[in-house]
């Protein structure tokens, strides 16, 4: 039974009814000439036209702040256009707000999470559609449930309807919300980085599911900073900078790199750069480390642990590249080499000595640094200024015996920072909620940097952060390590590992399972490693063993 | 914005009522608060780590009552002293270790143990009230030098001193980045759970010192004493400017709220209107000072 026969007729609002008579060459949604601006902010939208074909996927691709994102919450009812035209099936309307938007059509799967962790993934997945039974309007649970469990099999997902949402990984959670949008057989469904959290298994699982919505005329529009996702999926890429429309252009007719020179502007060589300095001597060991894992990391369900541990070695000005599926256990192993998390058993060594570290302040005090993957709730404060959050970690090199801080050198530092990490702000007390993405990764890296490590393990260091800021934050690091430091690298970015790192390790449930010098290190073994696959991989990695993907 | 609304308030009492400005009524509104903002010293610190406390009023009042009771016991009173003060940081020691250890929640948990307090004060004084305090111990709340009543001195001397502790001491800073996000501030290596039993303790501290003060004032420790503090004094610091999702607020902040609520009742009491509108008036205040806040910050 196809699961996505539940669902309200479509086309509620509006002149489109569910069989609409409109011919197949009229665009299903057309964006003309809008201009929105917001008084007093940056962002605004100018003079944007693009079209939308029926059954085809359209990447919206640009800078942060380059207005993809209010282009979308314009086409979705959120904001109202200052000027210009929604058109829909070739005649104007108004998407007053999102539910009209919803009416009529467009589905929206937003970056930031809209599910409730309290209730059961059914529940939110059908919120307000529960089926109903009796002349009470009873919620109907076992068609609830049975339709939950066809939907999540369009995934592969062996999640119990019943579960509750809060106790799921982050991954299976945007797997959930893409089904919730899903659900509701839009005919344009508007995905805005959907594959941030997302493996990649599910990132193919999505993909097929789009394919196959594609030939039911389901149309895409697809807004993603991963160009590789954007080439392998959307038939046609429309880019904005600055707010400014630049161009539209079909998949085949343009390389990666021309489509990052029209995003950015200016050309972008080599954004990984090279390491220019001879390694050092070790500085940071670890030996058959095994993070404790019996609570579960941010929301998700622990994965079986095997015994093994995890041991390697980084040298001065090194990089090493920590990379596995999500569920490895290398945010885990992270936080427990700084102190932030019990280690289960292994030893630490720093420059050959051994230490125990039991909380971030040692791990501090013994100039070891660690940026976490989750900058908006465990990384930043965000309610606080760039200067306020550029000297967190490092607040004791700021006060003298007495225990008072000195704002005078404080506020030098923070300076420092903004001009060396080129922060764009407002100001030294802008509070950093205001900052885009890649700013805010920026603040982040410069107050470990204040500091002063010689270790910096940095997880997921470009997570939603755009091409021109990943540049720089790349440089960075290499800067970095030219000074000394050592880096280990935690990411999912295949392509930031094998760009950056001098070395690969990769995890799986918790153990090391292989390590590649650089010249060894590819996008195939790499995963082949990370999912346990064994034997010849052509192209991609074959299918994962069922541990990894029902987690 | 505060002291503009203190400063314009005062300009209007001072028309309506010629006894406003006067020395008189200005020590007097000074002594209502001095208490009050002893314990919002704390208090503020509390609100901006993130916290609450609504155990004060009943630890000031059993505070003062063993500090009582020790005296009419002739215990020498720096001793007396001493013990109502030890008791306050206890009572707040404890607070501090439920919600940072076993993490329950700070309004339950305190909720709670302003009753436990309170009636182990009740159960203690069954007669009533302890009288017949001392001179000695009495003179640190009725008498005066250079015209200004010692409670307001001590108070005054805590509030800079707590003020320029929270500007400026590293350790005190903590708490605004404890406020602001407890997860960064593990991460950023700030020892969260003994800062949040330091603070608790403080004010269980400052909460003691409060109540002995005003029993030292009333000569007389009574089992309803300083009831209904709490409420006042969170009003205070959130006129002030604290928030209570932490992160924002100020010593002198809080002191300047304590100040307009002081104005507002000494107002109310000098154009005759009945203490029971003076309730509702406060309530109002409240709100008012949060909407405005509100809005500014959605505007800006």
């Amino acid at each position: 039974m196809n699961p996505l026969a539940y669902r309200p007729a479509r086309g509620k609002l509006g002149n489109v009814a569910a069989t609409d008579t409109t011919d197949s060459d009229t665009p299903v949604l057309e964006a003309r000439d809008i201009v929105k601006t917001f008084p007093g902010v940056s962002l605004s939208v100018v003079s944007v036209a693009a079209t939308l074909r029926r059954g085809e996927v359209h990447a919206l691709v640009g800078e942060n702040g380059a207005g993809k994102s209010t282009l979308m919450n314009i086409l979705a009812g959120v904001y109202q256009p200052d000027e210009g035209q929604i058109l829909w099936h070739g005649q104007p309307v108004v998407m007053a707000n999102p539910q009209q938007a919803r009416e009529r059509g467009v589905g929206v799967v937003f970056q930031e999470l809209s599910l409730a962790p309290n209730l059961s993934v059914a529940e939110n997945i059908f919120a307000n559609r529960q089926p109903l039974r009796g002349c009470l309007d009873l919620i109907d649970w076992a068609r609830l449930h049975e339709q939950t469990r066809d939907l999540l099999a369009l995934f592969d997902l062996r999640i119990d309807p019943a579960e509750l949402l809060g106790n799921l990984p982050v991954a299976q959670q945007q797997a959930v919300e893409i089904l919730k949008a899903l659900s509701t057989n839009p005919q344009v469904l508007i995905l805005d980085e959907p594959t941030s959290s997302l493996t990649s298994v599910e990132t193919r699982l999505l993909f097929e599911n789009i394919r196959r919505l594609k030939k039911s005329a389901t149309s895409f529009i697809y807004i993603s900073h991963h160009l590789q996702e954007v080439f392998e999926i959307a038939d046609r890429m429309t880019v904005l900078r600055d707010g400014q429309f630049v161009e539209t252009c079909t998949a085949g007719s343009i390389t990666e790199e021309d489509l990052v020179r029209k995003m950015v502007g200016r050309e972008l060589r080599n954004v990984y750069g090279q390491r220019t300095t001879p390694l050092g001597p070790p500085c940071f060991r670890v030996e058959n480390a095994v993070p404790r894992a019996s609570r579960p990391h941010a929301g998700g369900t622990p994965a079986v642990r095997r015994f093994g541990g995890v041991s390697f070695a980084l040298r001065e000005g090194e990089i090493v590249g920590l990379a596995g599926l999500v569920g490895a256990g290398r945010t885990e192993l992270g936080r427990a080499l700084f102190g932030a998390e019990p280690l289960e058993s292994g030893a630490v060594f720093i420059a050959e000595e051994r230490v125990r570290l039991r909380s971030p302040a040692e791990a501090i005090r013994h100039r070891l640094g660690y940026q976490t993957e989750d900058r908006k709730q465990q990384g930043l404060f965000l309610r606080l200024g760039v200067a306020a959050n550029c000297v967190a970690p490092s607040l004791r090199s700021f006060s003298n015996r007495l225990g008072l801080l000195h704002e005078g050198g404080l506020r030098e530092f923070a300076e420092r920072s903004r001009a060396r990490f080129r922060i764009v702000c407002s100001g030294l007390d802008q509070p950093v909620g205001n900052l885009s993405g890649g700013n805010q990764q920026k603040v982040l890296l410069a107050s470990w940097v204040g500091i002063g490590p010689k270790v910096l393990i940095v997880d997921e260091p470009t997570r939603g952060v755009d091409v021109g800021a990943r540049s720089e934050i790349y440089a960075l690091l290499r800067e970095l390590a030219a000074g000394g430091v050592g880096i280990i690298l935690i990411s999912s970015d295949l392509q930031e590992i094998l760009g950056l790192s001098d070395r690969v390790v990769v995890m799986r449930n918790g153990e090391l399972v292989a390590e590649f010098p650089r010249e060894q290190a590819t996008e195939e073994n790499i995963i082949a490693a990370a999912a346990g696959v064994t034997g010849d991989v052509p192209g991609s990695a074959g299918v994962p063993p069922a541990d990894v993907v029902a987690r | 914005m505060i002291i503009m609304v203190i400063l314009v308030a005062g300009a209007i009492m001072s028309y309506e009522s010629p006894v406003f400005l006067t020395q008189g009524n200005i020590m007097a509104m000074l002594l209502r608060v001095s208490c009050e903002a002893i314990v919002a010293i704390g208090m503020t610190i509390l609100l901006v780590s993130g916290g609450f406390d609504l155990s004060v009023g009943s630890t000031a009042a059993l505070a003062g009552a063993v500090t009582a009771g020790c005296l009419v016991h002739e215990v020498p009173v720096a001793l007396a002293v001493l013990a109502g003060l030890l008791l306050g940081a206890l009572v707040g020691l404890i607070n501090g270790l439920i919600i940072a250890k076993v993490k329950i929640n700070p309004f339950i948990t305190t909720l709670g143990m302003m009753s436990i307090v309170r009636g182990a004060l009740q159960v203690a004084l069954e007669n009533g009230n302890i009288t017949g305090l001392p001179g000695s111990f009495t003179w640190m709340g009725q008498s005066c030098v250079l015209g200004v009543q010692w409670p307001i001195i001590i108070a005054a001397v805590l509030v800079a001193a707590g003020d320029l502790l929270l500007r400026k001491s590293r350790f005190f800073r903590q708490n605004y980045y404890l406020g602001g996000n407890e997860k960064a501030a593990i991460l950023s290596g700030i020892a969260v759970d003994r800062l949040k039993i330091f603070n608790y303790a403080l004010t269980g501290l400052l909460a003691a010192l409060a109540g002995v003060v005003m029993t030292a004032r009333f000569g007389s420790a009574t089992v309803g004493a300083n009831t209904g503090m709490e409420l006042q004094v969170i009003t205070a610091v959130i006129i002030g400017g604290a928030s209570l999702q932490g992160g924002e607020g100020t010593v002198l902040g809080s002191f300047l709220g304590s100040l307009l609520m002081a104005f507002i009742g000494c107002s109310m009491n000098l154009l005759g209107v009945g203490p029971n509108w003076q309730l509702l008036v406060i309530g109002a205040t409240l709100l008012l000072a949060v909407l405005i806040d509100t809005l500014g910050k959605r505007r800006g």
